[in-house]
């Protein structure tokens, strides 16, 4: 960024004097110009980052219970050696939480791939069949959630009613305690494949020609010019395919809400981090242990995303 | 803070706009058509705001420990929110204003749904709405198989439900909720009926006493044996509803106050053969609950609390109570309870059902502490435990040791 410019004096016509006449004011402001244009911006996180972010920090330091207007006592990192001994809930929220996320992620990453090296070049019907694949993704998740609970209805939902035409018995789907899980995962790549796609597809078409040209000439087959040529070229793409869908789908709430309701199920069977920490606040009103979960959890999305940003990092040296 | 001096505006001071939070219920889309009458009558200007019972309480949650003053007449469950709403001082007390009208005449309401709403000895809330616990059941089913009257205990409720079943494929004898805390409040008249209770007189846990022991097999025992095929454990009053209102159960225990789900055409396929009849009862006799489930309350922050008395004055009055009640919504008045005129448009053998299970009900249908939800979680495993097949005893000693734990932190 270069310093105070100096008024242009090749023409008759441009004084000299606005620079002698410039306020102080003037000066100091153009000196810190990036720093006043990125105050708005700087407030904006401060208000609604940093300090949200702080008091829950705080929080988690204090027996907090009730109603956060109430006094509360600061026990330390007390919520942290409870939370983190936790094996009846904590815990097994944390597997959900990672399971969720790393199946959901697998099959969304393979299946948006799949379709869109599919959709790559051009076809005819093209433009329907986009549309088609990007209905899902401009739902609500409660509505999806809500949709997909009455079709998976164990007793009058139309799941059952198809795989009975088939000569299958009914499925539990989301009413199964073992089952619930897997078909939240179902729902959630029912949702977001599209997503992966659409990310996927943009990096595609702004691949260059040449390379695929130059390894179809070698005489590379189709699998070869994929893991050799596009996979390779694409990776940065995936990566932040991944690194968005992996943070969506770790913080995931609406789907599971809305199909197994609060505390995930009888069996807390979808119970996930984010899960566990709205029922402590919002039906246990633990404020104390809520935000000491929702603070480790915030440090491990901080960990997987500095991980994952490192790798793309990487990727492009 | 007041807007008032700038021209009264909606932000607080004596604002001409009452700001009402309700949920979605039959009582609320009365009250909503008998608006224009109140603003007409008061001159003031009713703001409502309707949410579903999850997202009303998450509300409250959120404003109310924000300290918000937007909120100025809420409507709230006095059971499951009054003694957290009462301990976190969120209820203004509405004492005075409530003595000093005769006109409205706080002495009319019954006396245990007025407990429920006191904290501490101040009026915090006035019930709107009570609830019983009755037996929907089909008596078209019931004839077919035999039987000329519906079951008088829980002896014969079970075995009805079996031979219906058995006569008729694709129907389940019985059905009711089955979601961990969602069943909790309709399991309660069991567990009474039993001779059980959460808590005794001195405030021990008590859900492994062999009456609650037997409770809990029986209900989770019934609705495995004789439940839909493919239950689940995550229902609530509308899963359950909807398999009974679709004409696939015979038998299903829930409130009074949902009966018009059954008896709308536009809702249910069993209008015309739904019969209604007061709880089976048990070891102890028939004790269903008889509980007030809503109450309408003032937000301590609001700063138009005298025109928010004014609506609940009007809400609550015995006028608007007598026609809440005519179009099917129990209410807690004493004096609409003894004006026929108050049940004459409820199906016959509702209003006897209602009649019996007001007289010899049990005044709370969940644990009455400070953290309901919490509570109800621990109480409600040994339900859906049995309902899975599971050792309902076993879970019922498990659940009366955390219950026990929970109830020593609560006191300190």
């Amino acid at each position: 960024m270069s310093a105070v410019r100096t008024p242009r004096t090749d023409s008759p016509e441009a004084p000299a004097a606005p620079l002698d006449t410039t306020s102080a004011w003037s000066r100091w402001a153009n000196h810190h110009r990036k720093w006043l244009f990125a105050a708005p911006a700087m407030a904006f996180v401060a208000v609604l980052i940093i300090f949200p972010v702080a008091w829950t920090g705080y929080l988690s330091l204090t027996d907090a219970e009730g109603s956060v207007r109430a006094e509360s006592e600061f026990i330390g990192v007390q919520n942290y050696l409870d939370v983190l001994t936790d094996t009846d809930r904590f815990w097994p929220a944390v597997w959900r939480t990672v399971l969720f996320t790393g199946v959901v992620l697998f099959f969304e990453v393979v299946l948006g791939m799949a379709i869109a090296l599919l959709l790559w070049r051009p076809f005819r019907g093209e433009k329907w069949v986009r549309v088609a694949i990007l209905l899902p993704l401009v739902a609500t998740p409660v509505a999806v959630g809500m949709m997909w609970r009455l079709i998976f209805d164990p007793n009058i939902g139309m799941a059952n009613q198809l795989l009975g035409w088939i000569g299958i018995g009914p499925q539990p789907w989301l009413a199964g305690q073992h089952s619930a899980l897997p078909t939240t995962m179902f729902i959630d790549i029912w949702q977001w494949t599209p997503m992966v796609v659409l990310i996927l597809l943009a990096g595609l078409t702004s691949l260059s020609d040449e390379p695929q040209e130059a390894a179809r000439i070698d005489g590379a087959s189709s699998w070869q010019r994929f893991r050799h040529v596009t996979l390779p070229l694409l990776m940065p793409t995936v990566i932040v395919a991944i690194l968005l869908r992996g943070i969506d789908a770790l913080k995931t709430f609406d789907i599971l809400y809305a199909t197994k309701g609060r505390g995930g199920g009888s069996f807390h069977e979808v119970e996930t981090l984010n899960v566990y920490a709205y029922g402590l606040s919002f039906d246990y009103n633990d404020y104390g242990v809520s935000s000491t979960v929702l603070i480790i959890f915030f440090l491990i999305i901080i960990g997987v995303m500095w991980a994952l940003t490192y790798r793309k990092k990487g990727l492009g040296r | 803070m007041s807007l008032t001096a700038c021209g009264g505006g909606d932000g607080g001071g004596d604002s001409k706009t009452v700001r009402v939070t309700l949920v979605n219920h039959v009582w609320t889309e009365n009250i909503k058509k008998a608006l224009p009458e109140f603003e007409k009558q008061s001159g003031l200007k009713v703001d409502v705001t309707q949410l579903g019972e999850d997202q009303l309480s998450d509300q409250y949650n959120v404003k109310l420990n924000a300290g918000a003053d937007d909120l100025d007449v809420m409507m709230y469950r006095p059971l499951q929110e009054g003694k957290l709403f009462g301990k976190n001082k969120y209820l203004a007390d509405l004492s005075e204003k409530a003595k000093a009208d005769s006109a409205f005449e706080v002495g009319d309401f019954q006396a245990g749904p007025m407990q429920a709403t006191t904290y501490e000895d101040k009026i915090v809330g006035l019930p709107i709405i009570t609830e019983q616990e009755v037996l929907y059941y089909r008596k078209d089913l019931l004839t077919k198989s035999g039987f000329t009257a519906p079951p008088k205990t829980l002896d014969e409720l079970k075995a009805q439900a079996a031979k219906v079943e058995a006569d008729n494929p694709g129907v389940a004898g019985f059905v009711a909720r089955t979601g961990k805390a969602a069943a909790v409040t309709q399991f309660s008249s069991f567990l009474f009926s039993f001779g059980g209770d959460f808590v005794d007189s001195s405030g021990k846990a008590t859900v492994n006493t062999e009456q609650a022991k037997q409770a809990y097999a029986y209900y989770g025992g019934l609705l495995r044996d004789h439940g839909p095929e493919n239950i689940s454990t995550d229902m609530s009053w509308s899963e359950a509803m909807a398999i009974f209102t679709q004409g696939k159960a015979a038998f299903y225990t829930e409130a009074n106050s949902l009966y018009k789900n059954a008896t709308d055409p536009t809702k249910s396929k069993v209008v015309d053969t739904v019969g209604f009849a007061p709880f089976p009862a048990g070891p102890a006799g028939s004790k269903p609950y008889n509980i007030p489930s809503w109450a309408l309350g003032v937000n301590d922050s609001s700063e138009n609390k005298d025109n928010a008395w004014k609506f609940i004055q009007w809400a609550a009055g015995k006028e608007q109570s007598l026609a809440q009640q005519t179009a099917g919504v129990p209410g807690a008045r004493t004096s609409v309870w003894a004006n026929p005129a108050s049940t004459a448009t409820l199906p016959k053998d509702l209003a006897e059902a209602n009649a019996a299970s007001t007289a010899n009900g049990v005044g709370h249908d969940r644990p009455l502490v400070v953290k309901v939800a919490q509570a109800r979680e621990i109480v409600g495993q040994p339900i859906v435990d049995a309902i899975t097949g599971k050792d309902a005893a076993a879970s019922a000693d498990t659940a009366n040791a955390a219950f026990q734990k929970f109830l020593d932190d609560e006191a300190k």
